[in-house]
């Protein structure tokens, strides 16, 4: 009966390969590999007499443990339709170990069944082991298929992942692009509103300087002939001294006479009036005339503040201010037209002091008037000097910060400005020194404008 | 002494014969006009080297005072008539070139008679 022991080696040695191939219970393996030792000992050992039927019923244990370890662990599923087969044939090997130890009559009455039954258990298994192998080999290509699929599943996963990062990275690329870009278009729209600004104030330069120049001739006509008038008025009154008329006709022509030379005399004020302004406009032509030379920034903006100071103080004694002057040692000689900058920053500074005079005027109590001046040399990659003239003054309203560069528009009453001086300003430092001349003002508070010429 | 003046505006006559009303009455000026370039060029050699000194306007249309300075120059060499310029206000571009021609002197508009007369010594 060494039958059992090969089968159950057989079996064990299915159920621990059955194991390491689904990768379960590596403790069930590991016992399995020592008792194939352990049942290959009890293989030899049915040859040793003695203990021959000990040792039966040892492997006949064994078997039946086998049967239900496999039908009670629920890893070993797979197995049991192999251990199917094996039933049968393990129930009739006990069975007949069994009827060995029956008394010798019953076991001849057995014998015939059980041989039958042998050969019945035999077919079975054969036929059994031939179906579980089909069913194991579909069951093993299935699960390869699905490990195969879940390797490409997981392949695809990673794929997505790897995907995700990317996609992540473009998107994060995209948007900094996207910022980079919406800086760049509102840079760009910045510089558009300058350079229209600057073409709208160079057209309006042009316009005025046109404009005067065509008022001009009529204009001196205008003025010389009143000129030629007053003079014969004056004539034809000390004619009528020296002529023989009655007191009261003479009284009469010469009261006319002068009338008329009174008129006369309003018509050259005024015309006067006109020209000084055509020839602010006319400035605005003047375009490139002149050689720069270098000039101590420093030195000539000192000087005008001091003109301009002693210039309002001349017309209104009582005019005050603190005047705060810092001047960049760094700045050396800066090349400009020395009497185009001159007057720009008398235009500034006059502004300036104007505005605090009025603040000042208005009766605001413990104001004090106070200029700030300084110049600054700033390097970016090209040199510029900024002259910044500060004045807590009034303010400039926003409503009209837009108009403070164009030619006629002032908020002095008439006669005491003609608007020009910004717009001469903005013109002899924009065209004529390639600067730029800005404007920051807060109403109520202060106003600043910064000269930004190129060294 | 005779002078041309020169210049497209015709009340430039009128104003002038009213300013020099005394030296004219006094004979001490005669005034000539030309109311183009062309027109003073033509008076020049009908008149040959009668007109002491000459006054003119630049933009004119036609020949420009620049032109008729520089034919004034090229032609009449001996004794050279005087040629005074009489430039816009700021424009320096102009006075340069008739400097470079040869204008003996300029005046600015708007024209100052007082000054003129100064120059002409005739106060």
């Amino acid at each position: 009966m060494q039958l059992s022991a090969v089968l159950l080696i057989i079996i064990i040695a299915q159920i621990r390969k059955q194991l390491i191939r689904s990768k379960q219970l590596p403790d069930l393996q590991e016992l399995l590999k020592k008792s194939i030792v352990v049942v290959a000992v009890l293989f030899v050992l049915t040859n040793v007499g003695p203990i021959e039927e000990i040792v039966r019923l040892v492997i006949d244990a064994l078997l039946i443990l086998s049967i239900y370890i496999v039908y009670n662990r629920e890893e070993l599923k797979p197995y049991r339709n192999i251990m199917y087969a094996y039933i049968p044939f393990i129930i009739l090997s006990i069975l007949k170990h069994i009827t060995t130890m029956l008394p010798e009559s019953w076991e001849d009455a057995v014998e015939t069944y059980v041989d039958a039954a042998s050969a019945f258990a035999i077919i079975w298994m054969v036929a059994m082991l031939i179906i579980a192998n089909k069913q194991n080999k579909a069951l093993r290509t299935e699960t390869q298929k699905r490990e195969e699929e879940e390797k490409m599943k997981q392949l695809a996963e990673e794929k997505k992942a790897e995907l995700e990062v990317l996609v992540a990275e473009r998107t994060k690329e995209l948007l900094l692009q996207k910022e980079e870009l919406q800086l760049a278009v509102e840079h760009l729209k910045a510089t558009q509103d300058q350079l229209i600004h600057a073409e709208k104030m160079a057209s309006l330069g042009e316009l005025t300087a046109g404009i005067a120049h065509e008022i001009q001739n009529p204009l001196n006509f205008v003025n010389n002939f009143s000129e030629v008038n007053q003079e014969l008025a004056e004539e034809m009154k000390e004619d009528l001294e020296k002529m023989q008329l009655s007191e009261a006709d003479k009284t009469h022509l010469i009261s006319l006479v002068n009338n008329i030379r009174q008129n006369q005399d309003k018509i050259n004020f005024h015309g006067k009036r006109a020209d000084s302004i055509v020839k602010g406009m006319l400035q605005h032509s003047r375009k490139g005339t002149g050689q720069k030379e270098p000039v101590d920034l420093n030195e000539m903006v000192d000087e005008y503040v001091r003109l301009s100071y002693h210039g309002l103080r001349a017309k209104d004694k009582n005019f005050n201010a603190t005047i705060d002057v810092h001047l960049d040692p760094a700045i050396t000689k800066v090349p400009l037209l020395p009497q185009d900058i001159g007057r720009a920053l008398l235009n500034i500074l006059n502004n300036a002091f104007y505005a605090v005079n009025e603040k000042k005027n208005s009766g605001i109590p413990d104001y004090s008037p106070t200029i700030r001046v300084n110049t600054r040399l700033v390097d970016k990659g090209k040199k510029w000097v900024y002259v910044t003239v500060r004045d807590n003054g009034n303010g400039i309203p926003d409503a009209v910060k837009d108009k403070i560069f164009q030619p006629f528009f002032t908020t002095k009453p008439t006669g005491k400005g003609t608007g020009l001086g910004l717009s001469l300003s903005y013109d002899i430092i924009t065209q004529g020194h390639g600067g730029e001349l800005k404007m920051l003002s807060k109403e109520g508070e202060f106003t600043e404008f910064v000269i930004k010429l190129p060294v | 002494m005779k002078i041309l003046v020169v210049d497209d505006e015709r009340d430039i006559q009128m104003l002038f014969e009213q300013r020099f009303r005394r030296e004219l009455r006094q004979g001490a000026v005669e005034l000539a006009f030309a109311f183009s370039g062309e027109e003073a060029l033509t008076y020049l050699s009908n008149h040959h080297h009668e007109a002491v000194l000459i006054l003119s306007d630049i933009n004119m249309p036609g020949m420009s005072g620049l032109e008729l300075l520089h034919h004034i120059k090229e032609r009449y060499e001996n004794p050279p008539p005087v040629v005074m310029m009489i430039t816009a206000y700021g424009d320096a571009e102009n006075f340069n070139k008739a400097m470079e021609l040869g204008a003996d002197d300029f005046l600015t508009k708007p024209l100052d008679f007082n000054i003129l007369k100064e120059k002409l010594k005739l106060n």
